[in-house]
């Protein structure tokens, strides 16, 4: 090296890159030390999206909080419907129909599988990769169709009641996610083809972003950031909830701890999800998608306009909410990105007294300097693709 | 269960005086902690290996405004991994002194949930390497998660910051004032 190279003054450029960056799919702001392009530090400020969920839940009543959950990660509403309901169920003490609860099974495997979806697409679109997001979109898409044909809305869906589901499968139903998953599984393999062995996109993807088990279990990862890292914890797995324990599928781990792996991660997901959606609606038992328990459940339309009885039980639980007993609870789900724990303290009455969310995507962004330190500015771009933030989960 | 009952006795000999409560209840194992030497307690719970409370899944507080005294409890949810074990702590804070010990000794990953509850209920937590607002902005003024915080409260705008040392593009500051001359904008 020639002595005047030595040196050439380096000052360390502070950049700050959003709230609203075009590459970020989410408002989100990293304040970045950087030299060069190196990236020394990185400060993650969130919160652009706060909207008081906790302090809007507390003065709602308990079944008024169900729209609240789908805009938590509306990637995967469903597996937040499902969450809540099942920590007030088990706040209630009551256990739903096997039916209702293989119901949920297979929802909360077709949002993860939407979650997934949305998230390689994205971050492969972001690389460049248009026609494999494409893809993936198109998968997504078909996927949204069942969930638009079984709930009436494609996002925000608030299928899930405490107690049960709002009404039963379509007649329909396995014949199109059969036929939908056919497709999709098509539409998989051609990403897997057109991605996993790509050149440029392993060579953007692998080795970046790496964050070791340690530091991963040290930052409370979870979910496909944590599995990566070769831990399997899958709350599926390890406190397994609804009929979990009854289908036969795998967690798929990593090595590496890189994105590279978190995509494969996901991507083998997907397939296990397909699987249990598979097995699921195989074994789905009939009966009833309700708790047989008129405390929770409101009553039949032709009794709340035939009978006074009935009208003034759909009222009480309309104006005064179910009544869930005093206590506190807290259960967790497997969400799209990890594990989505809802903790609930009830002082008795209609009313929720604290309602609070484990964030998936908040405990990543606190982990998130962790995994771009000392990589190149452009390396955030996929790494924070294969985070998934949803601002709507991580900032509440 | 006797298999937790067994756990819960460990516990109490582990923690002795700290351990205010232990007790099995809805379905959840729930113990409460003085907070006197609060980062000892979970580095027992974390490392002991009958216990191996190795992840820390959450951090939250609940206010019991004119509930409860003392008002405030922290709130962690730990759990094992082999055991398939989940733990709740919670530790009593009160009002006048609203602080705990911080965990990111512990778990880093703390330091994201303990500036939240700063955030919204203003507990502070001692030797937590950088307690900021994380959710909402610097000049909020309260905690809003507090019960005696109204829901529908209005807090006054904040002027826009002024950010020292940063690159301003004199060509583009000259075209606004240009076009705000020509829309005859007077500043």
């Amino acid at each position: 090296m020639r002595a005047e190279d030595q040196d050439l003054p380096v000052d360390i450029m502070e950049l700050q890159m959003g709230p609203s960056h075009p590459a970020t799919h989410g408002t989100i702001k990293f304040n970045l030390q950087l030299e060069g392009e190196k990236i020394l530090d990185c400060d993650v400020e969130v919160g652009f999206l706060h909207r008081g969920f906790d302090k809007s839940c507390e003065q709602a009543t308990w079944t008024q909080v169900i729209p609240y959950t789908d805009r938590l990660n509306y990637a995967s509403s469903l597996i937040n419907n499902v969450g809540y309901a099942l920590a007030v169920e088990k706040l209630i003490g009551a256990e739903t129909p096997p039916r209702c609860q293989y119901i949920r099974v297979i929802i909360s495997e077709l949002a993860r599988i939407f979650d997934h979806l949305t998230c390689c697409g994205m971050a492969a679109s972001e690389l460049g990769a248009i026609t494999a997001g494409f893809y993936m979109i198109e998968a997504r898409e078909l996927i949204t169709r069942i969930i638009e044909n079984l709930t009436g809305a494609r996002l925000t869906v608030t299928y899930v009641r405490i107690g049960g589901v709002k009404h039963d499968l379509p007649p329909d139903f396995a014949e199109c996610v059969a036929q939908t998953l056919k497709t999709v599984r098509r539409l998989l393999d051609d990403c897997d083809r057109l991605l996993s062995r790509n050149r440029i996109f392993l060579d953007r993807m692998s080795n970046v972003g790496v964050i070791s088990q340690e530091k991963a279990l040290s930052y409370c990862l979870s979910g496909p950031l944590l599995r990566a890292t070769g831990v399997e914890y899958d709350v599926r797995k390890t406190f397994p909830y609804l009929v979990y324990d009854q289908f036969d599928f795998e967690v798929p781990v990593g090595s590496r701890g890189d994105n590279y792996d978190r995509f494969l991660c996901r991507l083998r997901e997907i397939e296990q999800s397909m699987k249990i959606v598979e097995q699921a609606l195989a074994k789905l038992p009939v009966g009833p998608v309700w708790i047989d328990d008129p405390r929770f459940v409101l009553p039949e339309k032709e009794k709340v306009y035939g009978s006074i009885e009935g009208l003034m039980h759909h009222f009480k639980i309309i104006m005064e909410g179910i009544q869930v007993p005093a206590g506190e609870t807290y259960f967790a789900v497997e969400g799209g990105n990890g594990e989505l724990g809802f903790y609930i303290v009830s002082e008795g009455g209609g009313r929720p007294y604290r309602m609070r969310v484990r964030p998936p995507c908040f405990i990543a962004m606190g982990a998130f300097h962790e995994m771009v330190k000392g990589y190149m500015i452009a390396d955030i771009i996929p790494t924070f693709g294969m985070v998934n933030m949803i601002g709507g989960e991580c900032d509440r | 269960m006797p298999e937790s009952s067994a756990q819960f006795s460990f516990i109490q000999d582990k923690l002795g005086a700290k351990v205010v409560d232990i007790r099995s209840a809805q379905g959840d194992d729930v113990l409460i902690l003085n907070r006197a030497g609060l980062r000892d307690s979970f580095l027992v719970l974390k490392q002991e290996a009958q216990l191996d409370f190795d992840f820390l899944s959450d951090i939250t507080a609940v206010d019991y405004w004119q509930k409860k005294e003392p008002r405030f409890e922290v709130v962690y949810q730990i759990l094992s991994r082999k055991k398939r074990q989940r733990l709740r702590v919670r530790v009593p804070v009160p009002e006048n002194d609203p602080a705990v010990e911080s965990l990111t000794p512990l778990w880093r990953g703390a330091n994201f949930l303990e500036r939240e509850v700063w955030d919204l209920y203003g507990i502070r937590f001692t030797d937590h390497p950088d307690l900021r607002r994380i959710l909402l902005y610097d000049e909020f003024q309260g905690f809003p998660l507090r019960k005696d915080y109204p829901v529908n409260l209005c807090q006054p705008r904040v002027p826009e910051r002024k950010i020292e040392g940063t690159f301003v593009d004199e060509r583009s500051a000259n075209k606004l004032l240009r076009l705000k001359k020509t829309l005859g904008i007077k500043n």
